[in-house]
């Protein structure tokens, strides 16, 4: 299976899509061209502001800007944009509810930047955060119309935000819905709930599953706060052995607590699997190597699978459908991180 | 220069003072001290410095309503107690939210807030809170968490040059917030960015919680520093209204920054007892609340 790779989507897509826009503002913390708004600034630069390395500042910059009526999108790694300014970003953007959108890029283990570059607990930190709205995008069709979606909300919006070549897993015209899940395939043995990257790898393991005789409910998840969409709530009742959670971020906190504590509130008395980092950090590597050194790839799923059905399933890695291997020095990336 | 309305202001300042001294006595506590330092930067700035518009009649605080939020859009901030807001105007942002008291009494000197607002003060329920935050009167951010209005009120400031608004945007602070990285980081960006609508007024009083600044971080050459960053500053005695408004009038083409010299015990000298700590005043017994009661009897 071969997804299309379209080359940094954000780059034109968010050019056009602010033509019309000018409330729309830049404001980044000298990672302009690593977050793809390098030709954006060349293009406006009346609304392109540069802060400088200085995220504290820049956080509660913008949330004068919004105050005045402008939108603020705030374009930087998103380790930068939650943990060294959280209390600005609680007390100037959450706190009063504006409209203050936070563009975090390498969620997860998609750069090889290592600790001080993964952002791991992003989702776990921002779901405490009154009035935060959270999206995640998962493949080239959500980096485009996420805007849209962010645009709408009259309050502060995290984005996990992919960059560089990315797969296109979802049409065109299917965009992003708020509070919306895509369902992916339908069955009745396990239910698994994927975000972000982690649903191209649910996406490998998924056929070989259902070649071995597993009826597999799949469901897509790009707004993780708030999590209440009933379609997900049906999913999670119907899995006869049991529910995975799959994503790129750690188990604590992020999309598999967010499952289980729906799980609770509705009475869903069933085993559930996360796969994420597991309370760990990683360090720099490849992606490839990163999902399989701590157990966040395609054949995590496999073995979840297996353990809560009980089953060997003898599933080769040959079955699993083809990796994806992004080439570091790929010429989609503008710098080297 | 001349401060046409100086009388005015001056009463606007003895008249904090006086406020906050009686609701200390009244509550066997407050922010005291914060009145001496500040009250001729605030009566400064209520009193005709800051281009704002008069109230009709003194406006009694909202009850607390509820915190901004997707379900609670009518939510109205404190700035409504600085009259309407015009291209023209200017704006004030307090920072140090922990000032409340003083603001509070400001505000009522000045006809802004009505006299009663202060027996809510502190009260369950109320927007008269101990920490000003931006639904309580006087405020329009939340800054209690400090340093952040400095960076807020730049980007109002340069969000205001986009939209050709002619009026300036104040900021109140105090001194112990540039030993926040954030104070420096917001001096650096404002400066680049050359937001010479921008007039921050400081109170530089010297103490922090622990006791005197010196003897917790110093921050000492302010000027210098504060210079080397590309503002214009000012260095007045902050307890003179006709320096304060000699320094705040002048023309500049660079964000301006007032660092007010200021005395925490000015015209109430009975709190030097109570040095080196003079952040916060609670009484320690019975008789020292007499005193400042009788002090405050006496007080013409």
């Amino acid at each position: 299976m071969g997804y299309e790779i379209v080359n940094r989507p954000h780059v034109e897509n968010f050019i056009n899509w602010s033509k019309d826009k000018p409330k729309v503002l830049v404001v980044t913390a000298d990672l302009t061209n690593s977050c793809e708004v390098g030709k954006w600034r060349d293009i406006y630069p009346e609304r392109y502001i540069s802060m400088g390395m200085a995220e504290q500042n820049m956080v509660s910059f913008a949330a004068g800007l919004a105050r005045e009526g402008f939108e603020p999108w705030l374009h930087t790694f998103a380790v930068f944009l939650y943990r060294r300014p959280f209390d600005q970003l609680h007390l100037s953007v959450a706190y009063p509810n504006l409209p203050v959108r936070f563009v975090g890029f390498l969620p997860g283990i998609t750069t090889p930047g290592g600790v001080t570059h993964q952002a791991i607990d992003d989702i776990n930190a921002l779901r405490g955060v009154p009035n935060m709205t959270i999206l995640e995008t998962g493949d080239a069709t959500e980096v485009e119309s996420v805007l849209d979606v962010a645009h709408k909300i009259d309050g502060p919006v995290y984005i996990r935000m992919l960059r560089g070549e990315v797969s296109r897993i979802f049409p065109k015209a299917e965009a992003m819905q708020f509070n919306q899940a895509r369902v992916l395939s339908n069955g009745f043995d396990v239910t698994v709930i994927s975000s972000g990257i982690s649903t191209e790898e649910a996406l490998r393991a998924i056929p070989a599953l259902q070649e071995h005789g597993v009826s597999v409910q799949h469901l897509h998840i790009s707004t993780l706060k708030p999590f209440d969409d009933p379609q997900v709530i049906e999913s999670l009742k119907s899995a006869k052995h049991g529910i995975i959670s799959m994503e790129n971020h750690s188990v604590i906190g992020g999309l598999g607590s967010a499952v289980a504590d729906l799980m609770a509130e509705h009475g869903i008395g069933k085993k559930l699997i996360k796969i994420g980092l597991k309370d760990t950090y990683a360090h720099g590597a490849s992606q490839k190597y990163l999902l399989q050194k701590y157990g966040l790839g395609a054949r995590s799923l496999i073995e979840a699978t297996e353990k809560l059905m009980d089953k060997d399933l003898k599933i080769s890695e040959e079955e699993l459908s083809q990796t994806r291997v992004i080439d570091v020095h790929s010429t989609a990336k503008a710098e080297a991180l | 220069m001349t401060i046409e309305n100086k009388a005015e202001v001056e009463a606007i300042a003895h008249g904090i003072r006086r406020r906050v001294l009686e609701h200390t006595v009244l509550n066997n506590g407050g922010y005291l001290s914060q009145a001496c330092s500040a009250a001729e930067i605030l009566a400064s700035l209520y009193g005709g410095l800051a281009k704002i518009t008069p109230l009709e009649k003194p406006l009694d605080p909202r009850p607390f309503l509820g915190v901004p939020s997707e379900t609670f859009k009518s939510y109205v901030t404190g700035a409504e107690f600085h009259g309407r807001q015009g291209p023209e105007l200017d704006r004030i942002f307090m920072s140090p939210a922990h000032y409340a008291l003083v603001i509070y009494a400001a505000l009522i000197e000045t006809k802004r807030l009505s006299e009663s607002s202060l027996e809510k003060f502190n009260k369950d329920g109320s927007t008269v809170e101990m920490i000003g935050a931006e639904h309580s009167p006087g405020f329009e951010t939340t800054t209690g968490s400090l340093a952040q209005a400095l960076s807020q009120a730049s980007g109002v400031a340069m969000a205001r040059k986009f939209k050709k608004e002619t009026g300036n945007v104040w900021v109140f602070m105090s001194d112990g917030e540039f030993q926040e990285g954030q104070t420096w980081e917001a001096l650096a960006a404002s400066s680049y960015h050359k937001l010479d609508n921008l007039k921050v007024i400081v109170d530089v009083n010297k103490n922090q919680c622990d006791g005197p600044m010196e003897s917790v971080m110093s921050i000492e050459p302010l000027k210098q520093r504060v210079e080397s960053f590309g503002w214009d500053v000012s260095v007045v005695d902050g307890n003179s209204i006709d320096e304060i408004f000699a320094a705040g009038t002048a023309k500049t083409d660079k964000p301006k920054i007032i660092l007010c010299y200021t005395d925490p015990i000015r015209d109430i000298p009975i709190l030097q007892e109570r040095a080196p700590t003079l952040h916060y005043v609670r009484f320690s017994s019975p008789a020292e609340r007499e005193k400042y009661k009788e002090f405050l009897e006496a007080w013409v």
